[in-house]
């Protein structure tokens, strides 16, 4: 029956997340921006938060629910309205942990979910985008080709957060023409991790390329073992995580250009009560409305077990394109102050714009 | 929990008003826009006797509009917890038929609204027990005048109390009065007409008045000749000592001797709007929806097919197209069900109606007026429908409010400001 009630329990995240979000991470947010880093401490209170712990198995210290992709899409919202380096930063290691919980082998699961359940946030992380402007998940310039009982990668990664000193990243690679997963730990001989990128936004979050030279690792690296791993399903998940995410940035936008519509003045009275302003503000709440809607459908469809790929692909296009014209629309209300990094905007218009890289599509 | 589930008896409902919607009002569609006033009376009988009522019949849950008598065992479809929702579902369906033919529909409407949501029990039951049986019959709601449009507090209409205080005597014009023909003339229908009961104080002297058909001094003056949604009568209403019951005054009575003060069945008959901006998206979001499953066939037929996960260097620009014109509609329509949801759930639901108005009517014009553009010479052809789709969707972005005063709505909400600070 249509509802768009979240549930109690849903609610209840959602209140957690959103203090800590209001009360702690806007506050940290300019400084790490401009330091390159959040305090280890504010990460590690992120993570435990507990985003993981509604599907990782109650052996290893989670609820054992079923995973859901729209508790996924409203948890991220959640994070990314305090700072979107700081929701990646933390959700990182369930780029690693969601892959292997849904399509790991038994040993695969038995090694690695149990680092999810703990306290500290675990060293684990995906490698996936590529740099190239036609790069195409269904079709990956990294490589791995099967050698006897091993599998041998080549290739490079880049937005790669928190590889530096990872236990292991996931690495997505070309294996004959479909996507597969490689499970690379620390010390592998050929994979490098290179120099911190430095990125428009997303300051604070610490990114790497990673490079992967005759990379061999032992047949049972590969996520799913013989089974492999379905990345149409990972990719629909993802899509909505990501499209989540864009809403949280495009209503902390949202929310400061109407905050400084309301206390700015000019030509006596105050800039939200000129129409031109006031109509920018009604079309950002529709279209962070709208974006929200759409990812909330799309999410709700891979719950189902629908096939959902259209609907997840025109969530996330659409989430792309409103947290930039959201953001963009929020610096242009604050005018010449939106320009300085002072005031919260303009890190927001950087940030934005990452959505394009994250995901690679980004619709005009 | 957050779902989107309709439930199984309403989508029952809807592949029985899909057959309606594709074999009934389809193949009637161009006759209706060609003959602009002609009346689709196969179509309105259809509806009428299948108990399909446009609108609202005076009692949430009394099997209104969707009682297309599907439902075995005297199953209510639209009991009172999806009302709305059933009615979003079922204007949109219709809608996808035909627009115009859609806003033919006999039943209480816009007029039978604002009785619902101002008027008394006593009122609830005089005006609207019509639309309950008998022949077909329509409400209308006549607000606009050639100088008042979305500044409503600017309406000339004015209604006098006799000396007596039996009556009031209605003057003035009002335009744009949608099966204003068919209530005021055709029917026993009712017209509800907004007038000022002490002119120059704008808001405050607003009243709605219920004027029933035929009632002598309410004439037809004409009937206009439009862009698109031809099948559905537009009519000019003109009021010369046009004396109606005392009682007809929209809420209680009293309301009369609150003169210049501003009053609560205003804003309650100003309430309808609510209820009405979504049901306006939802039938833009029918149009649309028309259109762009059209095009896409079209389009398919010609060997391209949309693919939605390949990488942008490769997605033509009509697949990028094609991808935004289906997010455009889908987007409204959330925002449309979510408004509707709001109602049923008995939530102040202000912002969403109009946020669901400004995006579906934006929506219909521009995906109607790509589709037209994406079949080529083809699509301008009046051998199709896709152009007569264009000249129809656009009057959501009119109607009802514009874009323009409901982006106004929306901002004012948002901000907290009243008319007089925004």
């Amino acid at each position: 029956m249509i509802s768009f009630a979240p549930t109690e329990e849903q609610q209840a995240v959602i209140d957690t997340i959103r203090r800590f979000s209001r009360d702690k991470v806007s506050r940290a947010r300019h400084d790490a921006d401009e330091n390159n880093a959040f305090t280890p401490a504010l990460v590690q209170e992120g993570w435990r938060l507990g985003i993981v712990g509604g599907w990782l198995p109650e052996e290893f210290g989670g609820l054992g629910e079923p995973h859901s992709a729209i508790s996924a899409a409203i948890y991220a919202e959640e994070l990314a309205y305090g700072d979107l380096a700081l929701a990646l930063q933390v959700l990182a290691p369930a780029l690693f942990g969601l892959p292997v919980f849904k399509f790991g082998s038994d040993a695969q699961k038995a090694r690695w979910l149990p680092l999810l359940g703990e306290d500290k946030q675990p060293a684990l992380t995906a490698a996936f985008t590529e740099n190239g402007w036609s790069f195409d998940p269904n079709s990956m310039k990294t490589t791995a080709r099967r050698e006897g009982d091993e599998y041998i990668l080549d290739g490079v990664k880049v937005r790669v957060a928190n590889a530096e000193g990872a236990d292991a990243i996931l690495v997505y690679a070309n294996e004959n023409g479909a996507t597969q997963a490689f499970i690379i730990e620390k010390g592998t001989e050929g994979l490098q991790i290179s120099q911190r990128e430095s990125l428009m936004g997303l300051r604070a979050l610490p990114t790497y390329s990673v490079t992967l030279k005759g990379c061999r690792v032992p047949a049972t690296a590969r996520l799913g073992e013989d089974s492999g791993c379905d990345i149409c399903h990972l990719l629909n998940v993802s899509r909505v995580t990501v499209a989540g995410l864009g809403v949280g940035v495009a209503r902390i936008a949202l929310e400061h250009a109407l905050e400084y519509a309301k206390q700015r003045q000019a030509f006596g009275k105050f800039i939200a009560q000129f129409q031109s302003i006031a109509f920018m503000l009604a079309e950002m709440q529709m279209e962070v409305d709208s974006a929200r809607l759409m990812t909330w459908e799309a999410a709700w469809n891979l719950d189902k077990g629908n096939e959902a790929t259209r609907e997840c692909v025109l969530g996330l296009n659409y989430a792309n394109d409103t947290v930039m014209t959201v953001a963009d629309r929020a610096v242009q209300i604050w005018g010449g102050h939106g320009y300085i990094r002072e005031n919260p905007v303009e890190q927001l218009l950087r940030n934005a714009r990452a959505f394009a890289s994250l995901t690679g599509a980004a619709m005009l | 929990m957050i779902d989107f589930e309709i439930p199984a008896s309403l989508g029952k409902q809807l592949q029985i008003l899909e057959q309606v919607a594709l074999n009934v009002m389809r193949p009637a569609s161009r006759h209706f826009d060609v003959h602009e006033h002609d009346r689709p009376w196969d179509y309105i009988k259809l509806m009428w006797d299948g108990g399909n009522n446009a609108g609202y019949r005076g009692r949430a849950g009394s099997g209104d509009l969707l009682s297309m008598s599907g439902g075995e065992g005297g199953e209510k479809v639209s009991g009172p917890k999806i009302r709305n929702l059933a009615l979003m579902y079922t204007v949109e369906m219709l809608s996808y038929g035909d627009c115009g033919l859609y806003l033919s529909t006999a039943g209480g409407a816009l007029g039978a609204a604002a009785v619902e949501a101002a008027g008394t029990p006593e009122q609830r039951e005089r005006f609207l027990t019509r639309f309950k049986g008998g022949e077909p019959k329509w409400g209308a709601m006549a607000m606009t005048e050639p100088q008042a449009g979305s500044d409503t507090a600017n309406i000339r209409t004015t209604a006098k109390l006799t000396e007596d205080g039996k009556e009031w005597i209605l003057n003035g014009e009002k335009i744009f009065v949608t099966n204003g023909l068919m209530a005021a003339q055709e029917s026993p229908g009712i017209v509800v007409v907004w007038a000022t009961i002490a002119p120059g104080t704008g808001r405050a002297g607003m009243r709605a008045f219920v004027v029933e058909g035929n009632t002598p001094g309410m004439t037809v003056a004409r009937l206009e000749k439009k862009h698109g949604i031809r099948a559905s009568d537009t009519a000019a209403l003109t009021f010369a000592d046009c004396r109606i019951p005392y009682d007809n005054i929209i809420g209680s009575p009293e309301l009369a001797k609150a003169e210049g003060k501003d009053s609560k069945g205003f804003a309650g008959a100003m309430k309808t709007f609510d209820a009405t901006r979504p049901l306006v998206a939802a039938s833009a979001i029918g149009v649309g929806r028309a259109a762009l499953d059209f095009t896409k066939d079209f389009l398919f037929k010609q060997g391209v097919t949309i693919r939605y996960d390949a990488p942008p260097n490769v997605l033509t620009a009509v697949e990028r197209d094609v991808m935004r014109m289906e997010a455009q509609l889908r987007a409204a329509w959330l925002l449309t069900i979510r408004a509707a949801w709001q109602m049923d759930i008995g939530i102040s639901n202000s912002l969403e109606a109009s946020m669901c108005k400004v995006k579906a009517g934006e929506a219909v014009t521009w995906v109607t007026q790509k589709a037209v553009e994406l079949l080529g010479a083809e699509g301008y052809d009046c051998k199709l429908l896709v152009e007569k789709w264009m000249r129809d969707g656009k009057i959501n972005d009119l109607y009802e409010g514009t874009g323009q005063i409901n982006r106004l709505v929306v901002a004012r909400r948002m901000l907290g400001y009243s008319s007089k600070e925004l």
